[in-house]
Order: C-alpha cells, then structure tokens, then sequence
C-alpha cells in the first residue's frame, strides 16, 4: 500500500504540473474580463457559470453564487483579478455549513461516557465500507477503541469486505453474516460496544437508492434499535456522497436526511477528475458540513474537509 | 426515470403556448430553459450548449408553418433531437466468436461486478448460451467473492486464481478454461479505476490488448455528472470501447450521462441496469429513452413487459369486459395481481405516457396494494361482482373487516369507478379520449 501511495503522489504531482497550465488560463480569462471596470460583465459572468457548472455546483446554486458576487461587487468595488478571486472563494466558502467544532477537531472527538456511534449511509457503489475502514484507521491512530458493525447484509460479500478492512487496520468486528437483520446487527453491536467501553462504533449500512421506499424506511428502523441501546445515537449519520454524482445528490441528500437526519458528509472518489461540486448546495441546503473526503483506495486516503483548499480545487482546470 | 428532465421541457414549451409562430424572441427563452433542463439533469455544459444552439436553428428554419402550434413544433424538433443525439436504433451485443469475450471495465462503484453476473444471467436465460464470469477483480476487498456468491445465485461458474494479483494473466488463464469446458462467452469483471491512474490504466490495457475481446463495455452510473465527459473520454481514449452500460437507472436520476456518454463516443448504450435483483437488467432503445424524457412514456417497453406476464386469453376476456362495462372487483383484484408480478409499481407506472408527472411525488411502493387487496377480500363475492350495490352499510361493514375507515373504502370505490371509465375510454375511443383520461388522471390524488 505504501508503495501505491508513493506512486499516487507523483501521479498527482504530474497532474497538477499539467493543470497549471488551464488554471492559469481560467484566471486568466477572469481578469481580463473585469480589469479596469466596475461591474461584473456578462463575459465574467458566463466564464464563472462554465467554471461552476462543469463542476456539479448545479445552475441554481450557481445563480445564487452569482448573485451574491454582484451584489459584493456593487457595494465594495473591486479593482483587480486578486480581489475578485478572493472575492469568489470567499462568497462559495461561505455557502458551505460549518462543523460544529471547526476544523481543529480532526479524527477525534471529546471523551464521553458511551460511545460515539456513526452510522455511514447512502446509495449503491458511493464508497461506504472503504470510507469506514480508512476512518477506523484514522480513530485508531488517534488511540480510540473502535468497534465495526457490519450491518451491511444484502449486498454480496458486502460482510467479508468490511471484515478485510477491520483485519488490516487491526479493529473488531461485529458481524450476523450475510442475509441477517440489519437492525439486530446495529443492535448488537452497540450492545458489544458499551460491554466492551469502545470509544467509538461505525455501523455499515447497505447501500440503496434513495426512492426506495421501503429500504429508507428500514434505515430509520435501523436508527431507532440503536436508540434502545443508546439512547441519543447515532451522534453522527454520515451521508456518504461520490464525488462524480452529479444533480441526483440533491435528491439523495434529501432522501436520506428524511430517512435518518444526516448530520455529516462525506465526499468521496475526489482523486478523479470529478470536482464534486454538488456538495456546495447540498451542505448550504441542509446546514450538514462535509466532514471528511476520499482520495484513493489506501487505508490512509481519508482527509478532513477544507473548504478553502475546495473551493480552490475547482477553479483547478 | 426522467421525469424531471421531462417536467422542465414541458415548462419550458409552455412558454410558447400563445404564441403563433417561432420568433428569435421567444425561441429564446424556450431555449435558456431547455438548456437549464438539461443542466440540472446533468448533461454536460458543452453538449447543452451545443445541443439548445441546433435546436434553434432547426426551429428558426421552420417558422413558416403557421399550422402547428409552436409548442408542438418545439417538442417535435427537441425530440427528433434527443434522439439522434442518444445513437439511432438499438444495437446488440456483439456475441461472434467462440468463445466471445467480454470485458468490462469503469470507475469504482459503477456497479461493474453486478453487472457482469446479471450479463452472465442474461446470456444463459434469454440467449442459451454458457457463459463463464472471470473474477479480475484483485484489487478491492472481497470483489472476487461478491462475483462467487452471485455466480452461484445463477449457476455460472466464476473462475479466479486466488492469491494472484495478476489480472491480466488471470484474464488470459480464464480464456483457455473456458475452451477446454465448453463455455461460449467470457465475461470479465475488472477492477474499479479512475482514468487518470496511469498504471491501472495501463493494466486494463493490456488486459484488453490479451485478450482481443469481442466486446468491451464501459460501466457508468447514470447519476453521474459532469465529470461523465472526461470519464467517458478518457476510457474511450484507452479503451477504444464497444458499447456503454447505464447503472442504477432504477433511481430517480434524470440520467443526463446518457446523453452525454453517447454524444462524446459516439458509442452505442447496450444496456441499462434497472435494479438489485438479477434479472434487473434491459437493453437500451434510444427512441424510448428520449420519449421518456420527453415525458411520452415508454408505451412500447410497458407492452413487452405485459407481453412477458400477461395471459393473451386473459387479458381479451378483460376487455371485452371493459367495453361492456362491466369490469368488476374480481377483474382489479387480477390486475393488482399481474402488476405486481410485472415488478416495481412505480417504474412500471412512470412507463406510462403522461403519468411520469402525476407519480413524481408519490410514494407508491410495492406494498401499495395492501390496503386495497384487504379492502376487496372484504367484500362478498356479490359485492365484488356488482360494485353497484355497495350502500352505507355495506360500506362500513367492509371498513371494519378490512381494518380501514370508511372513507378509505369510499375512495377505493371512488377510483374503481373512475379506472372504470378511463379504461372505457381506453379500448373503445381514440386519442381524443385519451387526453381525457390524462386529465382525469391529473385530478386524482395521490394518497
């Protein structure tokens, strides 16, 4: 794996070397569209809608953004490319919601008296089982006693995957096998983790299309078995989000937040070329912060959400 | 499945309605809300654009004829427009040589592995064939297992090499397996990668350049977004690919990737992936896919799927039924029966022209007729028989042996007799009354 990473590095090096060159040019045609003027032309504003769009940011969020510009623009002036640019980050950053704590927080969590229950959620092939395993990894690291709940009995093999990830970043596992009850497996665990003083539980969950009705319903069925072991979990429901979905992630948002009141986000497969952008409307929508990204398939490819360093990202090419 | 896509088109034709003919003016904003239609559906910023500017032109060459309503006119051309971008006819699977070789490839989490088993399913159930799943997966935790435990769901063999991390020679060992038993197709499951990892695409392309297959399918999720331009491209670059399959369009996406897929590659879609289940696997027919985000329902694939479950003698007796007017209980309690057996209610429904709307905000799931079914059960075969004399009393004693209120049962015979009257109309009057009946539908409520 390490050596995987190291060649993901480079690869990434030489990426971003071969988009200095588009990035400067979207820049580039940015100032020269407003040099010397007052007022954000329609050319500023048509190369900032390409930008946006072909990013996931969707047209309405998009519209928002814009407006927002303009309005900034009218009442401040501006006289260069360096103020618009930061002007334009500033304006996106502030649409995207804020966890509780901040950023300081990292992958760990105030000491508490039971543990911190996560329950991952979200729609088939997202990146649910490796995003647990590499958050296991990070909670481990951070000294945390960590228990996996492999509630995940549908999808094939979907149980001996989550099992390979708790063997190689070395955490238990509580697991029914495949075609059991989801919500005794939460149970169960939940019950292991409290005799057992974790510090903290992530509970796998199926993956499902969010107009299923019935499989939303048993998601909820899941969240309240929880609740007659610990009362106030799960403390986090981690929508997971990929990173290529486009204006079908609005929808999913909406789904599962209805289904389970998502409180955290993750966005994942942000490696690729997909910029993700979707995620802006959803976390302004719903007031949910995107908590951590995925950006590869090693067990260390798990950062904390910057916003800055994303809204960046997608002026990149 | 597209019916939000279809829900702005028909928004944005309605800006037209009043108007006699085209005009650059109102041409216009039709067009700025086509063109966000098909952005919010995720078709990519370029093809949009270049997409609403053909369409223009077209419309604007045929301001002359005064005598269709512009608003036809403009569906017609975004149509016929849709269409050709979506690649014509349906093409099949290219399945010559012995044994064909399949190999499938794309992005993590497209759904890759399921695909490959419901091909394999597919080949066997519908095309006698004896296909071999080959586990190239070596990658992902537990990828070659979830291949076994689905090969075994439908009697396929799975070949895979354990321990070994080297799919291209599993892919080779696997072909010479399948010579030596017999199996007439190949197909490949490889691992999930992203375009621009140089060495994994290197390896698929040296899988490929191995195994010379007859078909390579590029696997993308239907909700994917802008991104599906450089995915698709970059495969392709790679790849040279044959054909495209669209997963998950069991989802509510308005599956602008599909638009956007085709029009970069230029390669047909050859399937689409519908649902958990095995056998949730189509073909793709273009033509129906852009009725369907037109919001025309897809009248044809309904009738093939009632072909496959419908009993011919059966379903004659019923309209003779209908057009005498007496379609009973009895009769719906056997309808109910053949859609459930046909599958998902909604999917099946939204097939239906006109109804992709109406059902947009409806939570209707396959237990939908639960209630309905106890309501009926509680009738007497009489009462069942002749709708006519279900009176106060009758109603509430059907209420309390059902579980229902009363009001539920007023409602259920309620819609009885309004289904009773649209499917009247179905069989004995043209398409003026099918308008009708769109309308009648439009009113009912969703409950």
């Amino acid at each position: 794996m390490a050596l995987f990473n190291v060649f993901s590095k480079k690869k990434k090096d030489k990426l971003e070397e071969g988009l200095q060159k588009t990035k400067q040019s979207v820049f580039a045609k940015l100032s020269k569209a407003v040099v010397g003027k007052s007022k954000v032309d329609e050319e500023v504003l048509d190369n900032l809608e390409e930008i946006l769009v072909t990013s996931d940011v969707g047209v309405s969020t998009t519209l928002k953004i814009i407006e927002r510009i303009e309005a900034r623009v009218a009442k401040d002036k501006y006289l260069g490319t360096a103020e618009l640019n930061q002007i334009l980050k500033d304006e996106i950053a502030a649409l995207l919601a804020e966890t509780d704590k901040g950023k300081t927080l990292g992958f760990d969590f105030p000491k508490r008296d039971v543990p911190y229950v996560i329950m991952v959620v979200g729609v088939n092939g997202v990146g649910k089982t490796t995003t647990i395993g590499k958050l296991a990894y990070q909670f481990k690291a951070a000294g945390k006693k960590v228990l996996l709940g492999a509630a995940d009995t549908f999808r094939a093999a979907a149980v001996d995957q989550l099992m390979i990830w708790a063997e190689r970043v070395d955490v238990p596992v509580v697991s029914q096998g495949m075609g059991a009850d989801p919500a005794s497996v939460a149970f169960d665990t939940l019950k292991s983790a409290v005799a057992n003083g974790s510090d903290v539980v992530i509970i796998d969950t199926a993956g499902r299309l969010h107009n299923k009705v019935n499989l939303m319903k048993e998601l909820t069925k899941i969240k309240n078995v929880m609740q007659k072991v610990i009362p106030d979990a799960p403390h986090e429901i981690l929508l997971i989000l990929d990173a290529s979905t486009g204006q079908n992630a609005i929808e999913q948002a909406t789904q599962f937040t209805a289904a389970t009141e998502v409180n955290a986000l993750a966005l994942t497969k942000l490696d690729g070329t997909a910029k993700g952008g979707v995620a802006i409307g959803i976390s302004e929508q719903f007031k949910v912060p995107v908590k951590y990204i995925g950006i590869g398939e090693g067990k260390e490819d798990l950062q904390i959400f910057d916003k800055f360093e994303f809204v960046d990202s997608l002026f990149d090419a | 499945m597209f019916e939000s896509l279809s829900d702005k088109l028909d928004r944005s034709f309605k800006i037209l309605k009043g108007h006699g003919h085209i005009t650059e003016i109102n041409v216009a904003e039709t067009l700025k809300e086509v063109r966000k239609a098909l952005l919010d559906a995720d078709v990519s910023f370029k093809i949009a654009k270049q997409f609403t500017e053909q369409v223009k032109e077209e419309a604007l060459g045929q301001n002359v004829l005064n005598a269709v309503s512009p608003g036809q006119l403009m569906i017609k051309i975004v149509h016929e427009s849709l269409t050709e971008l979506m690649g014509g006819e349906h093409e099949e699977i290219n399945l010559k040589g012995n044994p064909a070789i399949i190999l499938i490839a794309g992005l993590q989490g497209s759904g890759k592995t399921t695909f490959a088993a419901k091909l394999a399913n597919y080949l066997k159930q519908k095309k006698g064939k004896q296909p071999l799943l080959v586990a190239g997966d070596v990658y992902r935790p537990a990828a070659v297992n979830q291949l076994q435990v689905l090969g075994e769901q439908i009697g396929v063999e799975v070949y895979t090499e354990e321990g070994s991390k080297q799919p291209v020679k599993i892919a080779k060992h696997s072909v010479k397996h399948a010579i030596e038993r017999g199996y007439d197709v190949v197909i490949v499951d490889t691992a999930g990668r992203l375009a621009i990892d140089e060495e994994m695409m290197d390896e698929i392309s040296n899988i490929k350049k191995t195994l010379n297959p007859q078909e390579t399918l590029f696997v993308v999720d239907s909700m994917t977004g802008q991104d599906a331009v450089n995915t698709a491209k970059a495969f392709h670059d790679r790849l040279d690919y044959d054909g495209v399959v669209l997963t998950k369009l069991d989802g509510d996406t308005r599956g602008g990737a599909a638009l956007t897929v085709r029009s970069v590659v230029e390669k047909p879609i050859k399937f689409v992936g519908i649902g958990e289940k095995i056998d949730a696997l189509d073909v793709f027919y273009p033509k129906r896919m852009s009725d369907r985000i037109l919001g025309m329902g897809d009248i044809v694939s309904l009738v093939e799927k009632a072909q496959e479950q419908f009993d011919v003698d059966e379903a004659k007796k019923l309209q003779r039924k209908i057009a005498k007017n007496q379609f009973n209980f009895n009769d719906f309690l056997t309808q109910i029966k053949q859609i459930k057996k046909m599958g998902n209610v909604k999917d099946l429904m939204g097939m239906i022209p006109g109804m992709g709307k109406a059902l947009k905000d409806m939570d209707i799931d396959d237990d939908a007729f639960k209630e309905i079914e106890a309501i009926i059960f509680s009738m007497t075969p009489d009462e069942r028989e002749n709708p006519k004399i279900l009176n106060g009393s009758r109603r509430r004693r059907i209420a309390i042996g059902s579980g229902s209120e009363i009001q539920e049962v007023n409602r259920l015979i309620k819609q009885f007799e309004e289904t009773r009257k649209m499917m009247r109309m179905m069989t004995t009057g043209g398409g003026k009354n099918a308008m009708k009946m769109m309308h009648r539908l439009k009113g009912m409520q969703p409950r």
